[in-house]
């Protein structure tokens, strides 16, 4: 009787561990490039992100044509010329990420989020520092990089080389509810 | 799930359950382990493709014109795309005309986006002295995914109006100086590379050369374009004039060729044609220049956008 509670207590944390994703629909990813030239700055409310905090592992997925420009035109070139959306239409993240969260539920929690970055048809080892919050059982995260055009292969020419900067900054931030 | 694990467990025999149990358990730690990072990635893709909105193929063509015809490219809502068309004189004009060089026509322009599906512009071309006005209301998208639209069509409805002063002709009231255009513009972006598009025409003259020359004129027009680096293209623009519509002026099919190069908000458009006119009655329905005769016209279009208003 005693391996029979045992076993299904095991049983039930499993389940348990299920619920511990995190997931949202219409996260935010922002980029945005200063130059004295010119500033360009696109959004996308549209992105899918993932944490599981039982595993440690997190994911994120958009299309490249959810991102908004002031400039329509800018857009198109964006998607036409630079990142090719036609042919690679999605970024994408996946990793894993370490830090104390046993506290997560009280406070804001630091931590590394470490993994992949495909973008353009490159896929790049990436990690950075961020944040997680977990509130009313709404989990918040946070993370400003910064990231480079020409490492995944998004060639910039010549004649625009100055409108737009080497180092692209880059916000996220996700607000998730538990998976049901 | 886990009431139904409770209830199987009441109908099991005790000494079995635990077994069956402890599988269970086991079975499950070694899935979830098992479950990486990249599973959680696969989720949020597939999940993305059940909910997929319709993607609308964006650039068909770089310019507003694929040449001389309009194309079913549009300036979005607000934006303001100022053109500048230029057509030099015939290349057969020899040595001392420099190649025609020396003798230039011109068309200003201006096109504004309503919205992102009516477009409305305004032009005035050296050429007689002319006005021109045009309206353009996108009808349908062709769609990349998520939806079933093979093509883009979009209406023209535009007329002509000239002023130039003649001395000779006291009857050149408004209503002769103006011609009409309507067209459909119907497009399809191929692949990636390779656009064409298809426009019926109709233009109509108020005045005509003599009576036995037609007031309706129709006209069917066939560009396209092909892409050679991400940001130039080769285009081709020909109008079929179906014969016997104007019989007391040689016209000939406008045939143009040319090059086109996109920088930031720019389009600039090298070509050469054997129409001088830019817009559609003189064009299409006027053209008196013969590529075998070498009546050839070097010219360019420049498109300069602006953003008005704030998004």
């Amino acid at each position: 009787m005693k391996k029979w509670i045992l076993v299904h207590c095991l049983f039930v944390n499993v389940l348990n561990a299920g619920a511990q994703l995190y997931v949202t629909k219409t996260g935010f990813t922002g980029f945005y490039s200063k130059t004295p030239m010119e500033d360009i700055k696109a959004e996308n409310n549209q992105v899918y992100a993932a944490v599981d905090l039982s595993k440690r592992t997190i994911a994120f997925s958009m299309l490249l044509k959810g991102f908004l420009f002031r400039k329509e035109l800018m857009q198109e070139h964006f998607n036409e010329n630079y990142v090719e959306s036609d042919q690679y239409p999605r970024a994408t993240f996946s990793g894993t990420f370490s830090g104390n969260i046993d506290r997560v539920g009280q406070q804001a929690v630091v931590i590394e989020v470490t993994g992949k970055i495909s973008l353009h048809g490159v896929i790049k080892e990436f990690s950075t520092p961020a944040t997680i919050e977990i509130h009313n059982g709404t989990l918040t995260g946070k993370s400003n990089f910064q990231l480079i055009p020409r490492d995944f292969n998004i060639s910039i020419p010549s004649l625009v080389r100055d409108k737009i900067a080497r180092q692209i900054d880059v916000v996220i931030n996700i607000t998730c509810k538990p998976l049901k | 799930m886990k009431n139904r694990s409770v209830h199987i467990i009441n109908i099991i025999p005790p000494q079995k359950k635990s077994l069956l149990l402890t599988c269970t358990a086991v079975l499950c730690v070694s899935v979830s382990l098992r479950a990486q990072d990249t599973d959680l990635l696969k989720r949020l893709n597939d999940s993305m493709m059940a909910t997929a909105k319709t993607v609308y193929v964006s650039g068909t063509f770089k310019g507003t014109r694929i040449i001389n015809t309009q194309s079913v490219e549009m300036p979005a809502k607000q934006e303001l795309l100022f053109s500048i068309m230029h057509r030099f004189g015939k290349i057969n004009d020899g040595a001392y005309q420099f190649f025609g060089l020396d003798n230039a026509t011109m068309r200003m322009g201006f096109e504004y986006g309503i919205t992102d599906y009516i477009t409305a512009g305004i032009g005035r071309s050296t050429f007689q002295k002319t006005f021109d006005g045009f309206l353009k209301v996108r009808l349908l998208r062709q769609t990349a995914s998520g939806g079933h639209i093979p093509f883009s069509l979009t209406a023209l409805g535009g007329l002509n109006h000239n002023t130039i002063k003649y001395t000779n002709k006291p009857y050149m009231n408004a209503r002769y100086r103006t011609d009409y255009v309507t067209q459909l513009l119907i497009a399809r972006k191929l692949t990636r590379n390779l656009s064409l598009q298809l426009s019926p025409t109709w233009l109509h003259y108020n005045l005509v050369p003599e009576h036995r020359d037609h007031n309706d004129v129709f006209v069917l027009a066939a560009g396209g374009r092909m892409k050679i680096t991400r940001r130039s293209s080769i285009n081709v623009d020909f109008c079929y004039i179906p014969p016997n519509q104007t019989p007391s002026v040689k016209v000939y099919h406008s045939l143009s060729a040319g090059f086109d190069i996109e920088t930031g908000g720019h389009v600039f458009q090298v070509h050469v044609t054997n129409s001088q006119g830019m817009t559609e009655p003189l064009f299409m329905g006027r053209t008196t220049g013969s590529w075998g005769k070498g009546d050839i016209y070097f010219g360019f279009n420049i498109y300069r956008s602006f953003k008005l208003g704030k998004k």
